[in-house]
C-alpha cells in the first residue's frame, strides 16, 4: 500500500455509518459559526473584547471533523487559531470561549492569556502559543509520556497547522520526531491558501503539501475541506489508523479562509476569483444542503439548530459579561509554581 | 573514593531514574553511546526503555519534554552543548517558561546544558547561556560549581515542578574531583566559598575556581577576599550577597559569559540600588570579552576571566 493515500476515500466508510457523527459535527459547525459571528460583532462594536479576534470561517467542516473524533478528557488535542469548531466538537464549553474573549477571570486563562491561546493542558487540551509549529512536538510528547507510563491504550492526539505554519522548522522537527516515535498523532493541515496575506506560491514550492507525507514517513490524506462528508470520512480513517498503531497521519484540507487573518484585517489581498473557485465555497452552506440531500435532516431542523445555537451563545455572553475581570492587586504575580523560589518572596 | 563532576551528573541521573519511574532521559546520542561526554554512560542498560536517543531537533526535543511533563513525566533533556539550546530557545522561553503562569499546569522538565569554554572548543561549543534564560520569567537557572552541587542540585532539579535550566560546566567535568557528595544545600541559596573581610567576589560555575585562586594570591599581599558562589543564578540569593558586601564594602562580580548585561550586571545592579551606602569603592565586574569565543587556546585564555586578571581587578578594587 502506498504511504500517501491520494485516491478518494469516499468508499472507506458507508455513509449511513457516519450519520450520527455527521449530524453532531454539523451542529458543532453551526454553534461555532454563531459564536464566531457574535465575537466578530462584539469586536466591531468595540470595547467588549480584550485583544484580537481570529475566526475560522470557512474552515469549520475541516476543523470539526477532526475534533469530533477526539474524546474530551481522554485524547490529546492541540488546536490552533482557526479551530473554534474543532474545540466545540472536542467538548470545550462555549462559556470558556466567551470568558476568555471577554477577559473574565473565571475563564481557563484567568486573564493571563487570551482568545485562541486558551486550553486546559491538565486535561489534555493544549494551550497554543503564537509560534507556529511548536505545538506539534508538545502533543507528541504527551502521547510519548502516556506510552512510557503504560497508559496509552487507544489514545490519539491531534493538532492543526495551516499552509504557512508548515514552513516552520518547528513543524518539520515535530513531525519528523513524531514519525520516528510512531505516535498516534493526526496532523490537520488546513491549506487555506493564505498565511495572513502571503499566498501559497510564496510559501512552498512543492505541488501539493500532502506529498511531503512520504518524506516524513507518515500517511498522507488529501481532502476537499469544504465538503463535510468527505472530511468526516477522511478523519475517521486517519484516527482509526492512528489508534491502530500506524503512526502519524497527515490530513491536508483544500479550502479558503473566508475572512481576514483576524477581524482587524479586511483580506483585500484575496483576489475575487478565489472566492468563486470550488475551495471558496462556504462549507456550512454546503453541509446544510448536503444533509438535506442525504435525507438526514430537514430545513426546519437546521433552523432549530441555529436557534438553539443563538440561545446558547447569548446565554454564555450574558453569563461571562457579569463575571469579574482580573484584579492586579489580587494577582500573585508568580511565574513559578514553587513559591520559595520566587524572587523577592523572602524580602 | 574520588568522584568527578561529570560522574556526579551521571550518578544524579541514575538516582533520579531509580527513585521515580516517571523520570526519563532524552537527548542526542545519550542511549547506548552514553552521550557526547558520557554523562549518561550505562544508564540505558541500567534503565531499559527510559533513555532515548533524540533526532537532531532541539526544538522538538524540548517541545516533546514539555508535552510529557504535562502528562506527569519528569524528563531530563540533554542538550549536547549549551550552545545548541538556541535552536530550542522558543520552546524553552515561550512554551516551558509560560506554561504554569498561563495555564496553572506545572512543567517539571530539567534541561541540562553542558556549558562554558574549554581549550579548542571555539565559538559554538563554548557558550554560557545562563543570562539569556535568566532574563525570562518562569525558569529556574542553576550553575553548580562543585561536585556536591552537581549531584544534589541535579537531583533536586528533577523533583522541582518548574522548568530548570541546569548549566553544568564542561571545564569542570574531568578536572574537578571530590571525595563524596557531602550534604545537600537548598536551591536558591548562595554559599560563602571562602570567608574574608576586605572585598567580596560574587561568582558562579567554573569562575568560582579561578576566583578562589585569585583570592589565595591576594592573601600573600595580606588581603582576605570573600568569595560567594551563587550556585543558583535565578533565583539569585541577594541577601547573602548584601550581607557579604556589608562585611567587606567592596564588590567584584565575575562571570564567564559575554559582558553585555547578564548575571554580573544583575549582581552589580542589586548591590548598587539596595546597598549603595555599604560600598567603599565603585563595584566592578569582569566577564569575557565582547567577541565570539575564540578557537585557539592562546586566544581563548585571554578571552575569559582568569586567575591573573581577577587578581589584577581585585588589586584595583582594593586600591580605590
Amino acid at each position: 500500500m502506498p504511504v500517501t493515500e491520494t485516491s478518494p476515500i469516499i468508499a472507506t466508510a458507508p455513509q449511513s455509518e457516519l450519520r450520527d457523527d455527521y449530524l453532531k459535527t454539523l451542529r458543532c459547525m453551526i454553534l461555532s459559526r454563531t459564536l464566531e459571528e457574535k465575537l466578530g460583532s462584539l469586536y466591531r462594536a468595540g470595547g467588549r473584547i480584550v485583544g484580537g479576534v481570529y475566526l475560522g470561517r470557512g474552515q469549520e467542516a475541516f476543523s470539526a471533523a477532526a475534533g469530533i473524533h477526539l474524546r474530551w478528557g481522554k485524547d490529546i488535542y492541540g488546536p490552533l487559531i482557526r479551530d473554534q469548531a474543532g474545540r466545540i466538537a472536542y467538548g470545550e464549553p462555549v462559556l470558556d470561549t466567551m470568558r476568555t474573549y471577554l477577559g473574565a477571570v473565571t475563564g481557563p486563562m484567568r486573564g493571563r492569556d487570551g482568545n485562541i491561546h486558551r486550553g486546559q493542558p491538565q486535561k489534555g487540551y493544549m494551550a497554543m502559543i503564537s509560534h507556529l509549529g511548536s505545538l506539534l512536538s508538545v502533543v507528541a510528547g504527551a502521547l510519548f509520556a502516556r506510552r512510557l507510563q503504560g497508559r496509552l491504550g487507544d489514545t490519539a492526539g491531534a493538532t492543526s497547522i495551516g499552509d504557512g505554519g508548515t514552513s516552520t522548522g518547528a513543524f518539520h522537527e515535530g513531525l519528523n520526531m513524531a514519525a520516528v516515535e510512531k505516535l498516534p498523532l493526526v496532523v490537520s493541515v488546513a491549506n487555506n491558501q493564505f498565511a495572513y496575506s502571503t499566498p501559497t506560491s510564496r510559501q512552498y514550492a512543492c505541488e501539493n503539501l500532502v506529498d511531503r507525507a512520504v518524506g516524513y514517513g507518515v500517511a498522507g490524506h488529501s481532502v476537499d475541506g469544504t465538503d463535510l462528508l468527505a472530511c468526516m470520512q477522511v478523519f475517521r480513517t486517519a484516527f482509526e489508523n492512528a489508534r491502530a498503531g500506524q503512526g502519524p497521519q497527515m490530513v491536508v484540507g483544500r479550502l479558503l479562509r473566508l475572512g481576514g487573518h483576524g477581524e482587524h484585517d479586511d483580506a483585500s489581498y484575496v483576489p475575487d476569483i478565489k472566492k468563486h473557485e470550488h475551495e471558496g465555497r462556504d462549507c456550512l452552506i454546503v453541509a446544510q444542503r448536503q444533509v438535506i440531500e442525504l435525507g438526514w435532516a430537514t430545513a426546519t431542523e437546521i433552523e432549530d439548530w441555529h436557534k438553539n445555537a443563538r440561545r446558547e451563545v447569548d446565554k454564555a455572553q450574558a453569563q461571562a459579561s457579569k463575571e469579574p475581570t482580573p484584579d492586579p492587586y489580587r494577582e500573585n504575580w508568580h511565574a513559578l509554581s514553587t513559591p520559595e523560589l520566587v524572587e523577592g518572596m523572602n524580602e | 573514593m574520588s568522584i568527578t563532576y561529570l560522574e556526579a551528573i551521571r550518578e544524579a541521573q541514575f538516582e533520579a531514574l531509580r527513585e521515580n519511574p516517571n523520570v526519563f532521559l532524552y537527548g542526542q546520542d545519550i542511549s547506548t553511546f552514553g552521550g557526547a561526554f558520557k554523562a549518561t554512560k550505562n544508564l540505558s542498560r541500567e534503565f531499559p526503555g527510559r533513555v532515548f536517543d533524540a533526532p537532531i531537533s532541539e526544538d522538538a526535543m524540548i517541545g516533546m519534554a514539555i508535552g510529557a511533563a504535562i502528562e506527569g513525566a519528569r524528563p531530563i533533556v540533554e542538550m549536547q552543548f549549551a550552545d545548541f539550546s538556541s535552536v530550542g530557545f522558543n520552546q524553552i522561553v515561550n512554551q516551558a517558561a509560560t506554561l504554569f503562569w498561563r495555564t496553572n499546569t506545572t512543567c517539571p522538565i530539567t534541561i541540562r546544558l553542558p556549558s562554558g569554554g574549554t581549550p579548542g572548543s571555539g565559538p559554538f561549543h563554548s557558550q554560557s547561556m545562563e543570562s539569556i534564560y535568566a532574563h525570562y520569567p518562569g525558569l529556574v537557572i542553576l550553575s553548580p560549581a562543585t561536585v556536591e552541587d552537581a549531584y544534589w542540585m541535579l537531583l533536586e532539579s528533577v523533583k522541582l515542578d518548574d522548568p530548570v535550566i541546569f548549566c553544568e560546566h564542561k571545564f569542570l567535568y574531568y578536572h574537578l574531583k571530590a571525595e563524596g557528595f557531602g550534604e545537600p544545600m537548598p536551591i536558591g541559596k548562595a554559599r560563602i566559598a571562602r570567608p574574608g573581610r576586605d572585598a567580596t567576589i560574587v561568582t558562579y560555575s567554573a569562575m568560582l575556581h579561578e576566583s578562589l585562586r585569585a583570592a589565595e594570591e591576594l592573601r600573600i599581599d595580606g588581603y582576605e577576599v570573600e568569595v560567594v558562589d551563587l550556585r543558583s543564578v535565578k533565583p539569585m540569593d541577594t541577601d547573602t550577597i548584601l550581607a557579604s558586601v556589608a562585611r567587606t564594602g567592596r564588590l567584584l562580580a565575575v562571570g564567564e559569559s559575554f559582558p553585555w548585561g547578564g548575571v554580573t550586571a544583575e549582581v552589580i545592579a542589586r548591590v548598587s540600588s539596595e546597598a549603595f551606602h555599604l560600598l567603599d569603592a565603585p563595584p566592578m565586574r569582569l566577564n569575557s570579552k565582547d567577541t565570539p569565543i575564540p578557537y585557539h587556546p592562546n586566544l581563548w585564555k585571554s578571552h575569559r576571566p582568569t586567575t591573573a586578571n581577577i587578581s589584577s581587578a581585585l588589586r584595583q578594587l582594593l586600591r580605590y
